[in-house]
């Protein structure tokens, strides 16, 4: 008996009446978990292919395959261990139960959400249960990543109605709210090593404080640095936007226009010689390689549900999310990083750009009317 | 009857604070400690019941046109009666509250009920609407600064309740931001059970 059979033979128990109906939610979302749905649109002119949201956030989650892989290679590179193999094992034992505390708390008040509204369980924490492990340092204790994941899936996204309504990035206000609630377990010298004693600033700490860094540019590249698991290595980071931008699950606008924002404005400062930070000595592509702005860039400011909507839009919210990053890390001292900020920052302001974008086309089109007339 | 519902309306099924949304302002910049918190609740509700009681007695000779003026006097004068109140006797927690207990001239609820009601009813009626709705405001900033010293410093009034437990203080709750959040889930609750106040 197939898989097929077996989930067809189960189903009038979940279904609406049976004996276990009133899980038929969870059922479902298993079921398409399975199986491409089958359901056509009964009404009105669609053109549907069989790419619905569960296997869009399978390509994301493809896609920071190659980041996570390395951030755990990373794990046990920074704590000493030499090797491939054993520091790659040594990282995936420590990053396993953060992926594992993410995934089970979000999508347990996920599915209870969705059983007490009835509606289907919404696929978006996918894709967001994986981001927060990766953005979190490896010593943060699980209970904070617990606790930061009810707090977003909560707050941040079922008050407005689940997937698809949120305002802000799930992630990044996980992020946002260990940071703000527990700043000494984020941030500092010894919350980026998986070993005990072991302490030292980030890339991003050391340029600001000291306006170079220990690393050569190649090794911040690939990604030998301290730091949040997942954004490190750039390349890797590039790899996953290569398969983003191939499947066209994310916009090349949105990257584009953040990694341009943040270079203009990292060669401005250069070129206006503000001597609070980095910029000084460091080159200003640096920018782009240390800290999260590379990650932050291609997975989070993407997200196709608080980004701008309009193509215009888009250019303008991802500029602004790249400027507004190297603006709070140059001229606020109190934040070394400030991708997170700025993406949150942006996510709230994208529907006003939308509206404004929408209304100036509709008065370009408005005047075209009057001319021809 | 009249009377007893006129009090416990604008404790829960009319809340000022989470039905009406007034008086918000404060309830962000006072409730990050429990004493602070319950001593505004307790200075807006001598306010709001001895103004509503003056503007009550007052209502047939005011004209129209100078009331707003005559309003002001009065809950101005009451202010100042509270405030000097806290700096002789409660210093310290005067010190804490700063301007925000000056600001209660501004608070809506104040002015509102004033308008609402003390204009168009009886003496007592308008005191106890005038207390009835103090404690209103007063109840919502008590359970929001219940929740923020209990998270945030892990204590109540000052004592050390689940700190000694190994309990990690959550700064976030220290912040204003999570006020609003508290006063959102609070709001979330009580239209949970009120489903008339449910918006279609």
């Amino acid at each position: 008996m197939g898989l097929r059979q077996i989930v067809d033979k189960i189903k009038p128990t979940f279904s609406e009446g049976g004996k276990l109906g009133f899980l038929h939610s969870t059922f479902e979302g298993f079921e398409t978990f399975l199986f491409v749905p089958n359901t056509t649109t009964q009404r009105g002119a669609h053109i549907r292919d069989c790419n619905d949201i569960k296997r869009v956030m399978i390509v994301v989650v493809l896609a920071l395959v190659p980041a996570l892989l390395f951030g755990m290679y990373n794990i046990g590179y920074q704590s000493g261990i030499e090797e491939i193999l054993p520091a790659f094992w040594f990282g995936f034992l420590k990053m396993l139960p953060m992926i594992i505390v993410s995934y089970v708390t979000g999508l347990a008040i996920e599915f209870a959400f969705a059983q007490k509204r009835k509606h289907e369980i919404n696929e978006g924490f996918l894709v967001s249960g994986l981001l927060i492990p990766m953005i979190m340092p490896i010593s943060v204790p699980l209970w904070i990543v617990a606790l930061s994941t009810a707090f977003a899936v909560i707050i941040g996204k079922e008050v407005f109605g689940g997937t698809g309504m949120n305002v802000f990035n799930p992630a990044l206000l996980a992020r946002a709210f260990a940071f703000f609630a527990y700043t000494p377990k984020m941030s500092g010298e010894a919350v980026w090593y998986a070993a005990d004693g072991q302490t030292g600033a980030t890339a991003l700490e050391q340029l600001a404080t000291t306006g170079e860094m220990k690393w050569s540019v190649m090794e911040a590249f690939i990604g030998r640095i301290p730091g949040s698991v997942g954004e490190t290595s750039t390349a890797a980071i590039l790899i996953g936007a290569a398969i983003l931008l191939f499947t066209g699950v994310a916009s090349w606008r949105i990257m584009l226009s953040v990694f341009a924002g943040g270079l203009a404005f990292a060669y401005l400062f250069q070129a206006v010689g503000v001597d609070i930070t980095m910029i000084d000595d460091a080159p200003a592509y640096y920018h782009l390689l240390v800290g999260g702005f590379a990650f932050g860039a291609v997975f989070m400011a993407t997200d196709p549900v608080t980004s701008a909507q309009t193509n215009c839009g888009k250019w303008i919210y991802g500029f602004m999310v790249g400027a507004l990053a190297v603006i709070i890390r140059v001229i606020n001292p109190a934040y070394p990083e400030g991708m997170m900020l700025s993406i949150l920052f942006m996510n709230a302001l994208a529907p006003l750009i939308d509206y404004f974008v929408v209304e100036r086309n509709i008065a370009r089109r408005k005047k075209l009317i009057k001319n021809v007339k | 009857m009249k009377l007893s519902k006129n009090f416990t309306n604008p404790l829960a099924a009319n809340n000022p604070v989470i039905v009406q949304i007034l008086g918000i302002c404060s309830a962000l910049a006072v409730t990050v400690k429990l004493e602070p918190a319950l001593v505004m609740g307790l200075s807006v509700t001598f306010v709001t019941a001895f103004s509503n009681l003056v503007m009550s007695l007052l209502r047939n000779g005011v004209p129209s046109r100078i009331r707003i003026i005559v309003q002001l006097v009065v809950i101005a004068t009451l202010v100042i009666v509270v405030d000097q109140f806290l700096r002789a006797f409660m210093y310290d927690v005067s010190k804490q509250l700063s301007v925000y207990v000056g600001l209660i001239i501004t608070n809506c609820i104040v002015m509102g009920r004033v308008e609402a009601f003390a204009l168009a009813n009886k003496p007592w009626d308008s005191f106890v609407d005038g207390i009835a709705n103090g404690l209103g405001y007063a109840f919502i900033l008590v359970l929001v600064a219940f929740f923020r010293e209990l998270f945030g410093s892990g204590t109540l009034f000052g004592f050390d309740v689940i700190a000694r437990f190994g309990y990690e203080n959550n700064s976030l709750m220290l912040f204003p931001p999570m006020a609003l959040i508290i006063i959102g889930c609070i709001i979330w609750v009580h239209r949970t059970i009120n489903k008339d106040l449910q918006e279609k």
